[in-house]
């Protein structure tokens, strides 16, 4: 606080003898006015405190050896134990090389193509022939999980499934995908394509239709082919779309489709398939390892935060609006 | 206005691509709901069904003769309703009151929600909670700690800003009190903006299935999602077969049955969420 400021409180009594005592009776009066906004808060408010607070307290546990029996209250502190058990144990290389091999994969394959998408969307001149197709490509993204993997089972399976029955009667031979090691990470992200690619040109063709479409006329009239316009005018005007996007993707590199690898998931595959999610349940929740799972969960949790943090202050430098 | 050669091609290529894209995207719902409805015999005779010869609806028969999964839907309707509803009005009521720019506290309390954005403290505190709650095999599991998301919160927050505040004004004047406003001119005001947000939480009950798998112990309270997921994954009917008079068709016709009966309510919603498109990518594209 700069010096020349006189103390905090100094100066409504300064002016008004008991400001004290009028700032709370101001308070009361402010409270009982809204008494009733209170009222409407009040179930969202224990809503969040209770689910969304009383875990992170729980966190706590990650420091102890906790045991469900003698409760939060009664386990030894550990200290940092269970961090570093978890540091040294070569699963965390692997949760770690997992996580980011299939966000990699997932960025280099998986993010290009709704911009592309919704580039080649810009363009269709028939309107009803866009609007069919946008609503084709927009229908998987509500779609759960357990039903895209079924399908994914449907047509990949080695024993009934409608590639490998098609190869038979072709003459060639049954190959297996869903159990092989080297294809498990690209499975993924071939469901997450044709799960989300579509939804995911929303964003673009908002920023697309804000467009004058004199810039295009403009542009014609100098002799601009589609393509050209396609590169001169769209792809900047949904730049700024891309860079936050991107941003913030990478801002979320710790998180993989939890429910998605879960389901995919099979013994033959474990050595790929396992992420920090799927680790914490199955050490956390089937193990009954709490203290040493949590540790886990926090750890993702804890350089998730940052990495958001940081996406959206870059996201911010750059002028453009971030998340919060 | 004459088109160039080039442009006649760009149109041609851009017109097929996009075909290839849709036909990808919708084959294998397609060749599900085809499958569904075939024959078993024709379906274990052919390797490749495009068109069946002859229609059946044996699969479903067999489906929906059992009680179990005919009530994993009514568990599933049930959270999507009820739990609907509670979201909507816990959402909607906090989001109004945060919208009260004189309201005390709510700069605190808008931070504590950006919080609760931001970090999560994981699966298993979250876990514990729920145990210590006693709501482990109970179907409150799968809607109470899934009530509001702080997206939520606050996309109807900006919503509710964007309502002209002489409304409230002149309904104060009036002598209408927060509350009644709230309900008699704020609310019904904004019915098409709650309906969107009405539909994206009621798919996403509908849709729900880890919580329920690590929550519900007992299997005549599984919602669809767990029970398709022992259909068609674990390839376990033993939930099925326990109840069925009639012998099963084959377990692959059965399987696409099971999936176009979960997802049929979907489908049914998709036309009313299409309207709202653009405010769901909002809500889906930045989950912290």
């Amino acid at each position: 606080m700069p010096a020349h400021e006189p103390r905090a409180g100094a100066v409504p009594r300064a002016w008004s003898p008991g400001g004290e005592t009028s700032r709370l009776r101001r308070l009361a009066l402010d409270l009982k006015r809204d008494r009733y906004l209170y009222v409407l808060a009040l179930p969202g408010l224990v809503f969040f405190l209770l689910f969304k607070f009383v875990p992170m307290w729980g966190i706590v546990i990650s420091f102890q050896n906790y045991s469900p029996f003698a409760g939060i209250g009664g386990s030894p502190w550990v200290g940092l134990d269970n961090f570093r058990r978890f540091f040294e144990n070569p699963d965390f290389m692997m949760l770690f090389r997992n996580t980011m091999g299939i966000n990699l994969l997932s960025l280099v394959c998986f993010f290009p193509l709704p911009i592309v998408l919704s580039l080649l969307l810009n363009e269709v001149r028939s309107l009803f022939y866009k609007r069919a197709v946008q609503t084709i490509v927009y229908m998987p993204h509500f779609l759960s999980w357990v039903i895209i993997s079924g399908l994914t089972f449907i047509i990949f399976a080695k024993g009934d499934g409608l590639v490998n029955n098609m190869l038979e009667a072709a003459g060639a031979g049954r190959v297996d995908v869903l159990t092989n090691p080297n294809l498990f990470w690209i499975m993924l992200t071939i469901q997450s394509i044709w799960k989300e690619c579509g939804w995911g040109t929303i964003l673009f063709l908002a920023a697309m239709a804000s467009i004058d479409p004199q810039v295009y006329e403009a542009a014609r009239i100098d002799g601009a082919s589609r393509l050209r316009q396609m590169r001169h005018i769209t792809l900047p005007a949904i730049r700024s779309v891309i860079v936050v996007l991107l941003i913030l993707r990478l801002g979320h590199m710790m998180d993989v489709g939890f429910e998605q690898v879960f389901l995919m998931y099979n013994g033959a595959v474990s050595e790929v398939a396992e992420v920090f999610d799927t680790y914490v349940y199955r050490v956390g929740i089937q193990q009954g390892q709490f203290s040493y799972s949590t540790a886990a969960g926090l750890f993702k949790s804890v350089v998730g935060l940052v990495l958001v943090v940081i996406a959206n202050r870059i996201a911010k430098k750059m002028g453009e609006e971030g998340i919060y | 206005m004459r088109s160039s050669v080039g442009d006649r091609i760009f149109n041609v290529a851009n017109w097929l691509i996009l075909g290839i894209v849709a036909i990808l995207t919708i084959f294998p719902i397609y060749y599900v709901v085809v499958v569904s409805f075939t024959d078993p015999a024709e379906y274990i005779r052919k390797s490749f069904i495009l068109f069946p010869e002859k229609w059946s609806l044996a699969s479903y028969r067999y489906l929906l003769s059992t009680d179990a999964f005919a009530r994993s839907l009514g568990v599933s309707a049930f959270l999507a309703v009820v739990g609907t509803i509670c979201s909507l009005v816990v959402t909607a009521s906090l989001a109004y009151a945060l919208s009260r720019k004189r309201l005390r506290g709510r700069n605190v309390i808008l931070l504590l929600i950006l919080v609760t954005i931001l970090f999560n403290p994981g699966m298993i505190p979250q876990y514990m909670l729920v145990r210590q709650l006693h709501l482990i095999n109970s179907l409150w599991s799968l809607i109470l700690p899934a009530l509001a998301s702080g997206w939520n919160v606050i996309l109807m927050k900006n919503f509710f800003d964007s309502i002209p505040a002489e409304l409230e004004e002149s309904a104060a004047i009036d002598g209408s009190n927060d509350l009644s406003t709230f309900f008699r001119i704020i609310l019904p005001l904004s019915l098409p903006s709650l309906a969107a947000f009405g539909l994206f939480y009621a798919v996403g009950y509908w849709n729900q299935f880890f919580n329920a798998l690590i929550y519900l112990n007992d299997a005549a309270k599984w919602p669809i999602q767990v029970m398709l997921q022992n259909m068609l994954l674990n390839a376990d009917n033993t939930e099925l077969q326990a109840d069925a008079f009639m012998a099963p068709p084959p377990a692959e016709t059965l399987k696409m049955a099971a999936v176009v009966a979960a997802t049929v309510p979907i489908l049914c919603v998709y036309p009313f969420l299409q309207k709202h498109f653009a405010k769901g990518a909002m809500v889906g594209s930045v989950k912290g």
